[in-house]
């Protein structure tokens, strides 16, 4: 499922709702997510699953190629924990 | 767990409703059905088997993990790990970029040398 098909589907369970309300909705809801990614915090929806940023030091990394080491700088990146629920439901409990 | 620290704020569905509140201009308790119907579809999706892929955020993928022998922290005991369904998330090079540009998602910021120090160092010695 791609974020336009995400669209279409919570249109069509919403047939009140305007397509460029949908649309809207999903936006807003990356986005947020983003944005408070971005600061730093941590968005935690129940049953669905959390997303938080992890620290990656830096380090002396290699050119797979080339055999070259090179300085990889400190990262941060996003990551996402999955909900109880929704772990279990994907097992079928 | 690494790197994580304790200080943030926590965003919850709360929020989330919040800002389609503001945005689209539904009622609250509509905008709070519709962030949980998004997450609904989210998840039937990934339980029906299929990806979801939201660009520019970053896509969800159900993997099967075959059994493995695992043990019990507590008793050292083993025991097997049944072959079950994980999801994996991977975010898209967007949000991984927003995340690492924004300052407020590093806790100590680089001091970036700054240009009138670098200019300082060519400066000509007049002392002799």
């Amino acid at each position: 499922m791609t974020k336009s098909e995400l669209i279409q589907r919570l249109a069509e369970r919403n047939p009140h709702l305007l397509q460029r309300d949908a649309e809207r909705i999903v936006a807003t809801i990356l986005e947020e997510i983003t944005a408070a990614l971005a600061r730093g915090d941590r968005v935690e929806l129940r049953g669905f699953g959390a997303f938080s940023v992890k620290q990656r030091a830096a380090r002396t990394g290699r050119n797979p190629r080339t055999g070259e080491a090179v300085d990889v700088d400190a990262k941060v990146v996003p990551y996402f924990k999955t909900g109880k629920e929704l772990r279990e439901r994907l097992n079928g409990e | 767990m690494v790197g994580e620290q304790a200080v943030n704020d926590t965003i919850t569905r709360a929020q989330l409703t919040e800002a389609v509140y503001q945005e689209v201009g539904l009622s609250r308790n509509e905008s709070a059905d519709l962030v949980e119907s998004v997450l609904d579809e989210m998840s039937d999706s990934l339980i029906r088997g299929e990806m979801v892929k939201l660009s520019s955020f970053g896509s969800f993928q159900v993997r099967q993990k075959g059994q493995r022998m695992g043990r019990n922290p507590k008793t050292g005991e083993e025991v097997p790990i049944l072959p079950r369904r994980v999801l994996v998330f991977r975010p898209s090079h967007v949000l991984k970029k927003r995340i690492n540009d924004d300052p407020g998602a590093t806790p100590e910021p680089m001091s970036a040398p700054s240009f009138a120090s670098e200019g300082a160092i060519p400066e000509p010695d007049t002392s002799y």
